[in-house]
């Protein structure tokens, strides 16, 4: 019988694996996201025989699975698109919450002196899981702004994390060496839910996609050290999927920032004020501003207009209003087309999701590859709600903090117009000098009047 | 090192070869749709926390039980139906496009 479990639990493996190769085309995507869930079902059916319920047990079972299904589902189906990344967050920290405490259980019916080979992957598991469950909380509180989005520094902050961090290493050191008692793993867990906290604060908002991936991948390391301690190879191997695949998507994530994972995730130390001086040195220079009516003109006249979408955009809700505006442009043979940045949104493919929520045809989402060239011919580039993912510092101002990043060649068009609520900085906290071109006109206001105002106007246009 | 171990760590380093080669064709414009997926998949932390529920017999055991069970099956369950609403709005697109495309010509 043990030979059918392990074989169930390989085509759980087998299944994940085929499940995430067919997300690499949205053609197949769904399918894939079925596939892994069908091989979910086959691991959590092949471990429901071989367990021995106590009465208490088959209760918190029961009510567990009940409570934690009514959670996810509702969860799940209330959350609006722009909240998906602190959703995944929350769904996140709760695996890596599981991950931790199932290693405190595991390391209770041991003693004292757990086995090396059970009790390190369980302290592993308690520490990486605890900082995954926290951090993905504070990165949920971020983004849904129940708190401050800018980093939170203070002098001395590194000295902290480092005690904290070394704090955690000495009582690893005990319960693996000393004595494998409830005081001293649960203190390891407490200082490591800490740490979660001290590691995510520093952190800006708008690098919190990145956080996520890499507590994605912490939470589907501590799954990995799980299946060590309990022996269970579906564990193992869906943990560790997650974790390379999570780190992978990490690396790619600060890239398309122009920036290191270090530099990330440390970099608030010291970064913002130099950059804030960089700002007031710029003010003082004019912008030229236009009618609706005008720039209504302007659009309905042209042949081709590229829309740049960013996260502005998002949380103006203005997706379906930038659509109708789109759609109308069309009505009048314009050729209208988005540029996506790979960070658009607020996370990589976030924008893709928002657009895909407002109907808006699949063929005319271009990524940056794909349509850089095409800006040099283009009459009109609408910015909306984005700012940094065109700011030509990136390619010509080797000091800015964005230098290096790939962007989008907005300043090449004919006239650029940028839908902002004010002169405002994006996220990275520099000045955008494409906002002072003499080819570029600012519509001030929020996103979504503007483009209704503009819809109406090109009406009538 | 014993040999179940030494298989535990051969299916690791194994896995994370796959992993990698697997997402690295996964391009951008799927990257949140992948996240929220993977991020589904560590929910098989379930697995373990179906295994201590059940053998649960303290107080202290019965309530890390409890809470582990509610944590992974949330993780599970939201991660699997957030993933699909997402991905449903993809494959709408594609179907919806051709009628839509052809309206607005």
């Amino acid at each position: 019988m043990t030979i059918v479990y392990a074989l169930a639990y390989l085509l759980a493996a087998v299944l994940f694996i085929l499940g995430l190769s067919q997300l690499s085309s949205p053609r197949t995507a769904r399918n894939g996201n079925y596939t892994a869930a069908v091989g979910m079902v086959i691991a959590l059916g092949a471990t429901l025989p071989q367990l021995h319920f106590t009465g208490a047990g088959a209760v918190i079972v029961l009510a567990g699975v009940v409570v934690g299904a009514a959670v996810g589902i509702v969860g799940a189906r209330q959350v609006k698109m722009t909240a998906i990344p602190q959703m995944v967050a929350l769904f996140n920290g709760a695996g890596g919450g599981a991950a931790a405490l199932v290693a405190v259980a595991e390391l209770l019916t041991f003693g004292p002196h757990p086995p090396i080979a059970q009790g390190l992957p369980s302290v592993f598991s308690i520490v990486i899981g605890s900082v995954s469950f926290s951090g993905s909380l504070i990165a949920f509180a971020k983004l849904q702004e129940l708190m401050t989005g800018t980093p939170i520094t203070y002098p001395g902050q590194q000295l902290v994390n480092g005690l904290i961090a070394a704090a955690i290493i000495g009582f690893v050191i005990a319960v693996l060496a000393i004595a494998s008692i409830p005081f001293s793993f649960l203190s390891l867990m407490v200082l490591a839910l800490i740490l979660g906290v001290a590691f995510v604060l520093p952190i800006g908002g708008a690098d919190m996609p990145v956080v996520i991936s890499l507590l994605n991948a912490f939470t589907g390391l501590a799954v990995a050290a799980s299946g060590f301690t309990l022996n269970n190879f579906s564990l193992i191997v869906a943990g560790t999927l997650v974790g390379a695949s999570g780190s992978l998507l990490t690396k790619l994530m600060s890239d398309a920032m122009g920036r290191s994972l270090g530099n990330v995730l440390f970099g608030a130390f010291g970064q913002v004020r130099a950059s804030a001086g960089a700002v007031a040195g710029k003010e003082g220079r004019s912008v030229r501003t236009s009618s609706i009516e005008d720039l209504a003109t302007l659009l309905a006249y042209s042949r081709r207009v590229i829309i740049v979408p960013g996260y502005g955009l998002a949380v103006a809700q203005a997706q379906h209003a930038v659509r109708e505006l789109a759609d109308l442009l069309e009505k009048r043979g314009v050729e209208v087309n988005y540029a996506i940045h790979p960070v658009a949104g607020r996370m990589p493919g976030h924008m893709n999701v928002l657009l895909a929520e407002a109907n808006v045809p699949y063929e005319q989402l271009k990524e940056m590859d794909e349509i850089n060239d095409e800006f040099k011919d283009t009459d009109v580039v609408l910015v909306v709600g984005a700012n940094d993912v065109v700011n030509p510092a990136a390619r010509s101002t080797p000091g800015s903090p964005i230098y290096g990043m790939p962007i989008l060649n907005a300043d090449e068009a004919k006239n650029i117009v940028f839908l902002k609520r004010s002169m405002r900085p994006g996220f990275a906290g520099i000045d955008n000098d494409l906002l002072y071109d003499p080819k570029t006109i600012m519509l001030f206001g929020d996103a979504k009047d503007s483009l209704t105002k503009l819809v109406n106007a090109v009406k009538a246009a | 090192m014993n040999n179940e171990l030494l298989n535990e760590f051969t299916f690791f380093v194994l896995a994370v070869f796959v992993g990698i080669e697997v997402i690295s064709k996964v391009p951008t414009m799927l990257h949140t749709p992948l996240m929220s997926g993977t991020n589904a998949i560590h929910g098989i932390i379930l697995v373990g926390a179906l295994w201590i529920a059940a053998g649960a017999s303290s107080p202290v055991t019965v309530v890390v039980g409890l809470l582990a069970v509610i944590l992974a099956t949330t993780n599970v369950v939201g991660g699997f139906v957030v993933t699909d609403r997402m991905l449903e709005m993809f494959k709408g697109r594609q179907a919806a496009k051709t009628p839509e495309a052809a309206k607005t010509k």
